[in-house]
């Protein structure tokens, strides 16, 4: 396949779905299959998204999908523990799950001894074992900000990961989620799809990491829908060091369905193109939401970042942060998204994207946007998009500190504000070891 | 019923209060459009064959385009055929004087409180006068024709200037620049055409008025600034339409060229009418506005106060092609009852050191909606570029929205932009400060308004900040209870 026009793709996508279909067996008759079968209708009616689509103006996934994505085989690729061991955070204590190709792997993820109160399933076994709890946390697709990549991922959801923090249990071992793609012979698709139940007064940590293994490229479309309970604390982390190979689209959907803190932090490093949507409904008062991200690119990198956060419940406060520093020839994106609806009255929502460009050939494009029907709120959002202060640089120059240092020394107060905020030592100190090497 | 909405039902009932309709026998054609149509219009106007060719070009590409959906605006679409799309006022023979001019006419200004004479005796503003389509009376010409400025309606430019026109018109505005720039490069019937030549400074504000007269009658106005090297202008715009059931479309067009450290400052205050409380009727405001500045050191201000129509989407931008070149944007834009507004601007950065400035102040009240739309796009080869945005969003009552759409696109590494955005309501604690000490609560939200305001009223020549804060006081009489 070269150049595929968006009729080809739509195509490729139709038989893919066919031929998913077919090797379903017996799970055709359970109610799972009648989602994906509606998801994909849903889906079919647009098709893959388009840069006229104003959500992928700045982004066009459909020309990198075309232009990289070719001989797609199912891989008979078999990953041992070395293989994949090499890829963890280092020092860091953790649950380890790994997923292959989009579906988790259960002799190289550590699945024996779980702390009580964690439940982790293969999704297809999940939602016979688990049906009350499938019908009401599965597929959020009436969510602001659920979009075609999100219903493609409902159709061919297959062995994913369901994980249920049960009520009043605390899980301090961090839950780290290793995705590898397989692309060492041919490009690879993989469409990993979790549900992550965070039950009534929980907490637990979420870090998920995606690995391109191999020369080929890959296409990653993953979505992981998350639900707080009442008084749940969820801290969520994604982090990016992909291949030069990798085209990433990713929806995190989370629903605070009761009085709930919910922590997102997602740093992205390296990738063909890598565009993240993380979707957040706020449904009851009180509940408190932090979004921070960071995107450190050069190269050839493009970073897209979208968000939703969307206020329903009065009383509520939303904080998001986002930092980007752009090197080379990369391309950073933002688009935040602030609705407050007219029943969420008392609302604050605080939105900011600071970007420093340090080439002629890198680009951003913001797009802070706020949409509020309610009238008793405080709502700002700012974006600033410049280069290192002149002074501060004088400065330090002045002290005796050489150039490039005292550049080191701003980036990383520039993101420190960012970096600060995770509360995961081990991946706290793997991010600020990228950016001392980058830097 | 509580007091706050007692004061509310008095002025939701209150009628606009420049709603009526004075009788002028229209020159109309029929409604609808075709080429014979464009033809007519062309003809009736005695135009010369290119600018007929021009408008036939146009004509064709518009039949190609739909109508943009994009915008954050919702209204039964216009039915392009039933539009008449062109009358004029019966009155066609040259005038002289004002004592030529229709009193009918006459009287019609008079209410609206722009008596020519007056404005001519008192305020040393001229006034090209713009009735339905054809222009009226332009006073002050023959002073500013000793300076060599050019300052007609549009169709007299065409006849006696027509190698300027030739040469600018569709320059900063293409005739298939969008579906409604092209419906009114097609179709237009008047408008003004402003000529300043090299190294002359405007001694006197420029001002236009604007009506819609004739019922069923779409409005397309264009104009035309061109600013030559060293030279200055500043261009004010008003507007009121009577009051009306169907709804009315206006597009109009606005151009302006700035050459090589030439100033334009345009200025717009806006008050049609907004439809009744219902939401029943009220104009549609769509129109192109842009500004280039194509030489060095040139700079373009558009600022506006927009508190009518019952839909606009506005979008006055700059094209900043002019090392060290600078353009700005002051926006108010009050909406109430179920006024839908979507404004902002655009601000092309293209030549080095560059420098932009957006300020906007949305307040909304009622069931209204009001949005931002904004672009800052710096090229690559506009080092060094400087851009501050700023827009605050003021909501008074639970059921309006405000929002905001900043779309910032940087190129380069020299280039520093900024922008901020807050939304909140009037604080309790402001209202209470005013009232304990003996401000009632109405002129209490006019002060604050007016004060939020400021920054962009302040920007107004003096005659328009006035009208405008009279305008804004009595567009959000009664919002806050």
């Amino acid at each position: 396949m070269s150049k595929l026009t968006k009729e080809q793709i739509d195509q490729f996508f139709i038989e893919q779905f066919e031929s998913f279909e077919q090797q379903l067996n017996g799970e055709k008759s359970l109610p799972l299959h009648k989602t994906r079968k509606e998801a994909f209708d849903t889906y079919k009616q647009s098709g893959f998204p388009a840069p006229k689509d104003e959500e992928y103006k700045y982004t066009n996934i459909a020309k990198a999908f075309a232009s990289h994505i070719s001989s797609v085989e199912t891989s008979d690729i078999e990953l041992t523990k070395e293989d994949v061991q090499k890829h963890f955070i280092s020092k860091l204590k953790a649950i380890n799950l790994v997923f292959v190709n989009g579906e988790l792997n259960t002799s190289l993820s550590d699945l024996k001894d779980l702390p009580g109160g964690l439940i982790i399933e293969n999704i297809n076994d999940a939602q016979t074992k688990y049906e009350s709890d499938f019908a009401s946390y599965f597929n959020k697709a009436d969510m602001a900000g659920a979009d075609n990549f999100f219903s493609l991922n409902t159709a061919f959801t297959n062995g994913g990961a369901f994980i249920k923090v049960e009520k009043s249990a605390i899980i301090e071992q961090p839950l780290a989620c290793y995705f590898f793609s397989t692309s060492q012979k041919n490009d690879m698709i993989s469409q990993p799809r979790n549900m992550i139940i965070a039950g009534e007064n929980s907490q637990a940590t979420v870090i998920e990491n995606f690995i391109t293994l191999g020369e080929h490229a890959s296409f990653t479309n993953a979505v992981t829908e998350i639900t707080l309970e009442q008084d749940a604390i969820f801290n969520y982390y994604k982090y990016q060091n992909e291949s030069d190979k990798a085209i990433h689209v990713g929806a995190t959907m989370v629903e605070q369905r009761g009085k709930s803190v919910f922590n997102a932090g997602s740093f992205s490093l390296r990738g063909m193109m890598l565009r993240n949507n993380l979707n957040i409904a706020i449904h009851k008062p009180h509940s408190e939401t932090n979004m921070y991200g960071m995107y450190l690119l050069d190269g050839k990198s493009h970073v897209d970042n979208h968000s939703v956060v969307d206020h329903i419940a009065p009383d509520c406060e939303s904080n998001e942060l986002y930092k980007g520093v752009l090197d080379g020839k990369s391309k950073g994106v933002f688009n935040g998204k602030i609705f407050v609806r007219q029943a969420a009255q008392k609302t604050n929502a605080f939105q900011s994207n600071g970007n420093i460009l340090l080439a002629d050939t890198a680009e951003v494009d913001t797009k802070p946007q706020l949409e509020i029907w309610a009238d008793d709120v405080k709502c700002s959002h700012g974006c600033t998009v410049g280069q290192l202060d002149a002074d501060q640089l004088f400065y330090l120059k002045a002290r005796g500190i050489d150039e490039k240092t005292a550049k080191s020394m701003l980036l990383k107060a520039f993101a420190a504000d960012v970096i600060t905020t995770v509360k995961v030592d081990a991946l706290r100190e793997l991010i600020e070891k990228n950016i001392e090497e980058r830097i | 019923m509580s007091k706050d909405d007692q004061i509310l039902e008095e002025f939701a009932s209150k009628e606009y209060e420049h709603g009526w309709n004075v009788d002028i026998e229209a020159d109309s054609a029929p409604p609808g459009l075709n080429e014979d149509i464009v033809r007519f219009i062309s003809a009736k106007k005695e135009e010369p064959e290119w600018l007929l060719e021009w408008r036939l070009k146009a004509y064709r590409n518009w039949r190609k385009m739909v109508e943009p959906e994009w915008a954050n605006i919702h209204y039964p679409k216009p039915k392009f055929e039933d539009i008449i799309y062109y009358s004029a006022p019966k009155q066609k023979k040259k005038i002289e004087s004002l004592d030529d001019v229709d009193p009918e006419l006459l009287k019609t200004f008079e209410r609206l409180g722009i008596s020519l004479t007056e404005q001519k005796r008192l305020t040393g503003v001229a006034v090209d006068a713009v009735m339905d389509s054809v222009s009226v009376g332009t006073t002050f010409k023959k002073q500013l024709a000793e300076q060599g400025i050019i300052f007609c309606s549009f169709s007299e430019a065409v006849k006696e200037h027509p190698e300027l026109v030739k040469k600018y018109i569709g320059s900063v505005v293409p005739s298939n620049d969008n579906f409604y720039a092209a419906l009114n490069s097609a179709v237009f019937s008047d408008g003004s055409f402003c000529y300043i030549p090299k190294g002359v400074r405007c001694p006197v504000e420029l001002s236009t008025y604007f009506r819609i007269n004739a019922a069923n009658t779409g409005q397309f106005e264009r104009t035309l600034i061109v600013a030559e090297e060293d030279s200055y202008v500043s261009y004010l715009e008003g507007c009121t339409a009577p009051q009306r059931d169907e709804n009315q479309l206006h597009a109009a067009v606005v151009e302006i060229y700035a050459a090589k450290s030439a100033e334009v400052k345009y200025s717009t205050v806006q008050n049609w009418f907004p439809g009744d409380k219902n939401g029943k009727g009220g104009i549609y405001n769509f129109v192109t506005k842009r500004g280039i500045c194509a030489g060095d050191y040139a700079k373009i201000s558009w600022t506006q106060v927009e508190t009518g129509s019952a839909v606009t989407w506005k979008y006055p931008s700059c094209i900043l092609k002019g090392d060290h070149s600078q353009g700005e944007f002051y926006s108010v834009a009050v909406t109430n009852n179920y006024q839908q507004a979507d404004t902002g601007t655009k601000m092309i950065h293209l030549g080095k050191n560059t420098k932009s400035r957006i300020v906007s102040k949305g307040v909304s009240g009622g069931k209204s909606q009001n949005s931002y739309r904004g672009l800052v796009e710096i090229h690559p080869r506009a080092e060094n570029s400087r851009n501050f945005s700023q827009c605050d969003s003021l909501l008074m009552g639970d059921q309006c929205g405000a929002h905001t759409f900043p779309y910032i696109e940087v190129k380069n590494k020299s280039s520093q932009v900024e922008h901020e955005a807050t939304t909140s309501k009037i604080g309790e604690d402001q209202i209470f400060y005013c009232t304990q000490r003996g401000i009632d609560e109405e002129s209490a939200v006019a002060l604050i308004v007016n004060g939020y305001c400021k920054e962009v009223l302040n920007k107004l020549p003096m005659e328009f900040a006035v009208e405008a804060q009279k305008l804004l006081a009595l567009t959000l009489e009664g919002s806050v209870g």
